[in-house]
């Protein structure tokens, strides 16, 4: 299969990248990983006339712990971030890189391009709203930084202008005594996901002091469980507390019945996904090690 | 809109040999390889990122030849499966699937094992869980696997031996 011809151009920098974006107008688009554009390129889904390809651009793939803060250049790809023993003190982040898909697609994908993609399907955003998460954008016009929450405002759509782009991905570690799980349902290693949850949990002796549960592919967008957060918060982790937290995601979620499962289904599975990632984080946060991975069916 | 759009010239590697091309940007990988460098063991399964038959290393990362561009592979070092024999000599992953039957039709042979092939490179004693995720990438409708995950033991087995 091939896609409709197109112009290439290869950018030097992310800068120059964001040249282009704006000379070449709205039939281009950014080429990064590319393991979900190609595709959409060769069923003719998607059809620009000119790619941008930022594979080239030196500097633009690291890992670094600043401060209090891990940076992720747009381009670091998901397998770069599995074997990095920075982000590998932070376990959720691993859950996720070493989750996504296969080898192949993780040794290609990057975080940039997931996150400024925003498929509901995708595992990086769902990840990454449990956390302190800030996206720094760059245009002609210079810098911004925007929290994540922010930036995606709708299915496959984000706040990027035109001619912007994602250069970076800054994601502030957690306080000590919190622990974070990721857990995603896959009915085999290369697709997408039929549901998937992440929680982080502030553990303070026997009492949860905070929670973040966002859900992914059961929404437009991922979904954040407030309700679900607030029966964790102040309460202690046992059944009656985690118990009222399933209730309040089976009600908040909203997935469509597709080839993946009935929507009553990827309901009942939010749950239950939700209740393991919460024992996960509850132990995490406890500085136990928990290795977990994607579900497979 | 025009027919072919302006071809670029790019120089790779495939399996040690320098080659030169001039692409068109739409032009896959695999066909490169396949239609213009004539190596047919590298093959296209379902051509929508999800089998692995068109598994090949690029930079000795595995990557899906099938969802990358030609013209991405400029300046790279690719390994296709006609790569891994040496001097008339079967590479020990090569023999590690013949010897435990560790394919049927053969169609996803070469794919599985290049993803074999970077596994041992990074983990020459791969766990169980290692080896599944390992080759997770790589659909086999013929075999359940199991003399896979034999052929990728004796392999590792044998590569620690070397």
């Amino acid at each position: 299969m091939y896609p409709r011809p197109f112009h290439y151009h290869r950018a030097a920098s992310l800068t120059e990248a964001a040249t282009m974006l704006r000379q070449l107008g709205d039939d281009a688009k950014l080429l990064a990983g590319g393991q979900s554009l190609i595709p959409l390129m060769k069923l003719r889904l998607a059809n620009p006339s000119h790619l941008i390809d930022l594979n080239f651009a030196p500097g633009a793939a690291y890992v670094k712990a600043d401060g209090g803060s891990l940076r992720f250049g747009a381009l670091t790809r998901h397998s770069e971030i599995e074997k990095s023993a920075v982000a590998a003190h932070i376990p959720i982040l691993l859950d996720c890189a070493a989750g996504i898909a296969d080898v192949q697609i993780r040794n290609r994908g990057t975080i940039g391009g997931s996150l400024a993609e925003a498929d509901p399907s995708g595992d990086w955003a769902v990840v990454l709203l449990t956390q302190t998460t800030e996206i720094n954008c760059l245009s002609p016009r210079g810098e911004r930084t925007v929290p994540l929450g922010e930036f995606i405002s709708d299915a496959f759509t984000t706040v990027l202008e035109r001619d912007e782009l994602v250069r970076e991905i800054v994601v502030k570690a957690p306080e000590k005594g919190s622990g974070g799980a990721y857990l995603a349902f896959k009915r085999s290693a290369p697709v997408y996901p039929t549901a998937s949850a992440a929680v982080h949990l502030v553990v303070e002796g026997d009492l949860c002091k905070d929670a973040a549960i966002v859900l992914g592919c059961v929404g437009l967008v991922p979904v954040k469980a407030r309700a679900a957060e607030e029966a964790l918060r102040g309460s202690k982790v046992d059944d009656k507390a985690v118990n009222s937290a399933i209730e309040a995601v089976r009600a908040v979620v909203d997935p469509q019945s597709d080839m993946r499962g009935s929507a009553e289904y990827k309901r009942s599975l939010a749950g239950g996904l939700v209740k393991r990632a919460i024992a996960v984080a509850a132990r995490r946060a406890r500085g136990e090690r928990v290795e977990v991975s994607h579900i497979y069916a | 809109m025009p027919e072919a759009f302006d071809k670029v010239a790019i120089q790779l590697k495939v399996n040690g040999k320098p080659h030169s091309a001039s692409v068109e940007p739409r032009l896959l990988l695999v066909e490169l390889l396949r239609e213009e460098f004539n190596l047919t063991g590298t093959h296209v399964g379902c051509d929508t990122t999800y089998c692995g038959a068109c598994t090949v290393l690029m930079n000795g990362a595995i990557v899906k030849s099938c969802t990358i561009f030609a013209v991405q592979a400029d300046g790279a070092e690719i390994l296709t499966v006609e790569g891994l024999e040496k001097d008339g000599a079967l590479h020990p992953i090569q023999k590690a699937f013949g010897e435990s039957y560790g394919l049927q039709c053969g169609y996803c042979t070469p794919g599985l094992m290049l993803s074999t092939y970077q596994l041992l490179n990074e983990n020459r004693e791969p766990g169980e869980m290692e080896m599944r995720k390992a080759i997770a990438g790589n659909t086999c409708r013929c075999t359940g696997y199991q003399n896979i995950f034999k052929a990728v033991r004796l392999a590792a087995q044998n590569m620690r031996g070397a």
